[in-house]
């Protein structure tokens, strides 16, 4: 029986020949992530093993970007104590703020994660990384704080979902609209213990930042990953980003997947999630008359260069309805100089809109951006749990940073088009 | 291993977000984390709640972040034991990583009714629902995972590898 692409860099990684879906397994990690909320709970536990030390200081990565720049005394005793932690153990790879970024947009832009890397992270959208073809994916403090000391994890071998994107998206349809769609029809436990793996020429469409916007969410399915094949797009992001070596890994032709679906990107059409769950989706056309008061662009979903462009795309020469607060935040210093060296802040400034440093903030209703009670948000985040963005009476609806900009200057959610 | 309690019961698709809102992870002390469990889905919760009770819940329970600060706030609140429909994939690992006992039973989740009286052996899987007089039969453990929950926890499990020096 043939492997799929997760089954073939999981059975590389634990040194078999092959695996097969259920099975239980030890594998090596190349990259253990954590950040400002999950690495004190880690920092404590690994100490319990007492090792003394990790297992490789180039193969962890720290990034205190959920509550930083520190929101208040405790988060700054909290990232205190893993920046401590970091020195004493000479881990190569921590953020401070001024290189910080969103972990998730850091990671690959840094070049630490490339195609064929099993990837652990105590974050949930540590999925993001399947994008370039690694295996990666979330896992809680613990088991961030055994591989640290062991390089070394444990996975059920996932079973795994099939999407064959084909056809061209139109010009307002972006990685975040399609995985909206997908979760809309596959539901939020759709995937749930499962792989999402993207194949199909509708890739040839989309762009490194799309597909890191998809595999970012395949966790918003319950999925346990979400891979893309890789292709030049994917190499070429990685060459010009990294000089760690990769490995391809293809699925087998009569690799075995529960489901396959279909999806013709050129049918899509912009698409909100509603309030409380991320399957709660409607495309632009049904949405009706939703007054907003917030708009947030940024996070470890549409942070990145591409959606500062489109935003900045449709707010040019716009201003942000009065009613709104707009804020905008790129998801990593580079990002962040890339857009102002391309006027993009320009363009968000003279709308009225706010530009903020790198930051989750908003995003889990950390900071920089709370919402009151009976407040609304449109953003392009990934999550509109019942109180995410702040007061457990306030919604948020998630969409692509179009939307998002479109719905900043006219009060309420509207179509770019 | 068993344990007996009251139930609490929620519905589907309960989130790491209202089991313990974002705004308290500033902290991980299990107390502090405690008093703001399910706060925003349920404000009686940390009221209600006594050492033992069982939560029962339908499908992807504990979706969302993978913060292990919604199980400890879970079993710091005294809750003993979440039998669920399904799980979300990161919260199982967490509960059974941090020792807090989770089973995965569908007729279980479905029969069980908020306030019944329930009794739970997780060496053979059986509920018994002693309000109701029903018996429900979840499946038990693979070996890896009772070997996990049997050491105590992965970090103790780690820590007897280690000193096999298997480290
Ligand atoms: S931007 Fe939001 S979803 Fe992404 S890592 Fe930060 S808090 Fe999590």
């Amino acid at each position: 029986m043939g492997m799929t692409m997760t089954q073939k860099i999981l059975a590389e990684h634990a040194g078999l020949e092959s695996v097969k879906a259920g099975q239980l397994i030890k594998v090596k990690v190349d990259m253990v992530l954590g950040n400002d909320i999950t690495t004190p709970v880690a920092v404590k536990e690994f100490e319990k093993i007492g090792a003394g030390k990790v297992f490789d200081v180039n193969k962890i990565a720290i990034v205190p970007d959920h509550f930083t720049p520190n929101k208040d005394i405790k988060s700054a005793e909290q990232v205190k104590m893993i920046r401590e932690f970091s020195k004493k153990m000479g881990i190569v790879n921590f953020f401070e703020v001024g290189q910080m970024g969103v972990e998730h947009a850091l990671l690959p832009e840094k070049g630490l994660v490339v195609a064929g890397d099993v990837v652990i992270g105590a974050d949930s959208h540590t999925c993001t990384y399947g994008a370039l073809g690694a295996f990666s994916t979330g896992v809680g403090s613990t088991d961030m704080a055994a591989a640290m000391a062991t390089g070394e994890t444990w996975f059920k071998v996932p079973e795994a979902i099939k999407f064959v994107l084909e056809g061209k998206p139109g010009k307002w349809v972006s990685g975040k609209d399609i995985i909206l769609h997908i979760i809309g029809k596959i539901g939020v436990d759709g995937a749930l213990y499962k792989s999402m793996e993207f194949t199909g020429e509708g890739l040839n469409y989309l762009s490194m930042d799309d597909r890191f916007a998809i595999a970012n969410m395949a966790i918003e399915a319950g999925a346990k990953n979400g891979i893309f094949e890789v292709d030049e797009k994917t190499l070429d992001y990685i060459a010009e980003h990294s000089n760690k070596p990769y490995k391809i890994f293809k699925a087998d032709e009569d690799a075995e997947y529960v489901e396959v679906y279909k999806i013709d990107l050129s049918t899509l059409r912009p698409t909100v999630a509603f309030p409380h769950l991320p399957e709660n989706t409607r495309s632009i056309d049904e949405v009706g008359d939703i007054k907003i008061h917030q708009v947030v662009i940024g996070s470890c979903t549409n942070g990145r260069i591409e959606d500062l462009r489109i935003a900045a795309e449709v707010l040019k020469g716009k201003k942000v309805h009065p009613d709104v607060r707009c804020i905008i935040i790129p998801a990593t210093q580079k990002i962040w100089k890339q857009a102002m060296n391309e006027g993009l802040f320009d363009i968000f400034i003279d709308a009225g809109a706010a530009v903020s440093t790198p930051t989750c903030g908003p995003c889990l209703g950390g900071h920089m951006g709370i919402l009151a009670e009976g407040e609304r948000a449109v953003a392009t985040t990934n999550r509109n749990f019942v109180g995410r963005m702040g007061h457990p009476r306030s919604e948020v609806y998630l969409a692509s940073p179009a939307v998002a900009a479109a719905s900043a200057i006219a009060g309420k959610i509207a179509s770019p088009e | 291993m068993n344990v007996r309690g009251k139930v609490i019961k929620y519905g589907d698709n309960i989130d790491t977000d209202v089991i313990i809102p974002a705004r308290y992870l500033n902290t991980s002390d299990p107390a502090e984390l405690a008093k703001h469990c399910m706060e925003d889905l349920d404000k009686d919760f940390v009221n209600k709640v006594q050492p033992g009770d069982i939560v029962v819940a339908g499908k992807n329970f504990g979706c969302g972040s993978s913060r292990e600060h919604a199980p400890i706030a879970l079993k710091a609140s005294g809750v003993s034991c979440v039998i669920a429909d399904t799980f979300a994939r990161i919260f199982y690992r967490n509960s059974i990583n941090i020792g807090l006992p989770i089973v995965e039973c569908p007729e279980a989740a479905n029969d069980i009714e908020d306030g019944d009286e329930v009794w739970v052996d997780f060496d053979t899987g059986t509920i018994v629902n002693h309000t109701k007089g029903s018996t429900y039969k979840a499946a038990p453990f693979p070996d890896f995972l009772q070997e996990l929950i049997s050491s105590g926890g992965l970090i103790e499990y780690v820590k007897k590898q280690a000193q096999g020096g298997a480290l």
